[in-house]
């Protein structure tokens, strides 16, 4: 039977009485002063005009010392050394890839940065060379994490890990860059039944765990069997709670997906996205978190 | 049309969903996505309508103004259709790439509009031979996240019903020269009917099975489309097919079902809305694009 539900639009106010946070945050829109002290010295996102130090960007400031800086709340991803990333293949070129990680520069994967299949260790051939589009062609996610930031800004990847390599089914949501908060790990695998990997570049890939670890493989082999119909709704649960998180502007990590989707379970999938719904789930676990802080 | 590249992998994994009815936001094969829908949104419209599917943004105007009938119809008034991609739609549209698109959803439109009774075009004249209301709809798209044909009917068929056109007399002299005077009340114009309006329901192949409201993704998965125009009764207007793949005859058939249901269903929905934001009044709070 056919569902079609449309509502007449709504303003949307902040939710509930947000929590009170140590110090209040200095916002800024573009153009806004911030200071007309000349004493600071000019960071990211800042510019000086008549003797005063104007925003450029919509942010929070940001004081150390003498310095002062706008953080960007909606920027593209900055890579730094260290960071898990989610990417798609965009290009394959003489001896590396093109990957897409939502940063202002296509990120560079090269051929000597990712495991051979049947993990050899050997230097690099011409075969290797002609055989790239085997391994990765365009469109093809990869997980990785970034080895180096060359000059321009630009992010080298490497997948020389078992844990990382070519995705197989599954759900990608690409959400804002800061909305995903560092931890140790960016791997999880969730007690509801599926498994997430929180990218830093604000590529969120949700997928069926696993059975199975496969040791040989090293990651580029696709289990293109289909996935069971338990599995797949706790993936299209989970998407929906992560959208919910994103609309709401709350951080994603793995405590607060799996409290929103716990609120969520009461609901049906499709409701899930329901402004009314959404609201009553992300209540719930906005409480739930404040509670597990203090 | 904007499209988005998907891994093979993710494709299956779509396409698997569907064959179980069960898409990657939790619908079903048969469900469209939550709509927002607000008329009177431009204020030097004689009737706007803005439709919001989740991610495709649509925005319809229409204006009516006096032209001269068609020579093939000379008691009647007419439509016209304008559409313009906006390029904050998605990159793909920047520049004259809009254009291409544009012009095909406005002779879509001209063709589920073809239809002789979907709008009493008889009371846009107002002297038959010399005068009539030309409607000229344009249509701005400004988000695109799939489905678009399907929310700029619906945007149309909101700011139709939402269209006000001042009434006007027509004075004789002895001489027979025919004056036009417009009406004093500001409040008092004609609506029109849109009971035989149609709406474009989509309907996008997806493996052995047929999905409504498909999102980008799932676009990217389909290779045939069919965009049929209903009526509220379910009575089929127009019917088009899209994509570069085939159909079957018996998956059109069973598709053309789909798609009268579906628009059945659309329909009361849209009019529910349509009626309950008219009942609201002056009191109604304005969202427009600032909520």
């Amino acid at each position: 039977m056919a569902a079609v539900t449309m509502r007449l639009p709504q303003v949307r106010g902040p939710l509930g009485a947000s929590a009170s946070r140590g110090a209040e945050k200095h916002l800024v829109a573009p153009g806004d002063t911030i200071t007309t002290d000349t004493g600071y010295m000019r960071g990211h996102g800042t510019y000086v005009e008549d003797d005063k130090l104007i925003a450029s960007v919509a942010g929070v400031v940001e004081r150390v010392n003498k310095l002062v800086c706008v953080r960007a709340l909606k920027a593209r991803y900055n890579g730094e050394v260290g960071d898990i990333v989610v990417g798609r293949i965009t290009e394959v070129q003489q001896k590396r890839w093109k990957v897409e990680t939502n940063s202002r520069l296509d990120s560079v994967l090269l051929l000597s940065s990712i495991n051979l299949p049947g993990g050899e260790l050997r230097r690099r051939s011409a075969e290797d060379e002609l055989a790239m589009r085997d391994y990765l062609q365009e469109g093809d996610l990869i997980s990785a994490e970034v080895q180096s930031i060359f000059s321009d800004g630009a992010v080298s990847l490497h997948t020389r890990s078992l844990k990382y390599g070519k995705l197989a089914q599954g759900v990608l949501v690409q959400v804002s860059p800061s909305l995903v908060k560092r931890q140790k790990t960016h791997f999880h695998d969730l007690p509801c039944g599926a498994s997430v990997i929180l990218g830093n570049n604000g590529f969120i890939w949700i997928y069926p765990t696993p059975e199975q670890k496969e040791e040989e493989a090293g990651g580029f082999t696709t289990n293109l069997e289909p996935v069971p119909l338990s599995d797949r709704e706790v993936i299209s649960r989970l998407r929906n709670c992560i959208m919910a998180l994103v609309t709401h502007k709350m951080m994603l990590f793995d405590t607060s997906i799996l409290y929103c989707y716990e609120a969520s379970l009461p609901h049906q999938i499709k409701d899930i996205l329901k402004p009314e719904v959404m609201e009553e789930i992300i209540l719930e676990a906005r409480q739930r978190l404040l509670d597990l802080e203090g | 049309m904007a499209s988005v590249v998907l891994s093979e992998a993710e494709k299956l994994y779509i396409v698997h969903g569907v064959q179980e009815d069960l898409r990657v936001d939790g619908r079903g094969c048969e469900d469209y996505r939550c709509a927002e829908v607000e008329t009177d949104v431009v204020s030097n419209t004689s009737g706007s309508a803005r439709v919001k599917l989740v991610d495709t943004d649509v925005l319809v105007g229409i204006k009516a103004e006096m032209g001269t009938p068609k020579l093939e119809k000379p008691d009647e008034g007419y439509l016209e259709f304008f559409v313009d991609c906006s390029s904050n739609a998605t990159p793909e549209l920047e520049g004259r790439g809009g254009e291409e698109l544009g012009t095909d959803i406005a002779n879509t439109l001209y063709r589920v509009f073809s239809c002789e009774n979907s709008v009493d075009l008889k009371s846009l004249c107002i002297n038959p031979r010399e005068h009539c209301w030309v409607l000229y709809v344009d249509v701005l798209l400004l988000e695109c996240g799939g489905n678009i044909f399907d929310a700029i009917s619906i945007a149309v068929k909101a700011a139709l019903f939402n269209t006000r056109i001042p009434k006007v007399h027509v004075l004789e002299d002895e001489e027979g020269t025919k004056e036009i005077e417009l009406s004093d009340d500001p409040y008092d114009c004609i609506r029109l009917n849109v009971e035989e309006v149609p709406c474009i329901v989509t309907l996008s192949k997806i493996g052995y099975r047929h999905v409504v409201d498909a999102t980008l993704q799932e676009e990217a998965c389909s290779l045939a489309s069919l965009l049929i125009s209903v009526t509220s009764k379910g009575a089929l207007t127009s019917m088009k097919k899209v994509g570069k793949g085939s159909l079957d005859p018996e998956s059109i058939f069973e598709m053309m079902e789909t798609g009268q249901r579906v628009g059945k269903s659309l329909h009361t929905a849209l009019q529910k809305i349509l009626d309950e934001e008219e009942s609201l009044g002056t009191s109604r709070p304005k969202v427009g694009f600032l909520g």
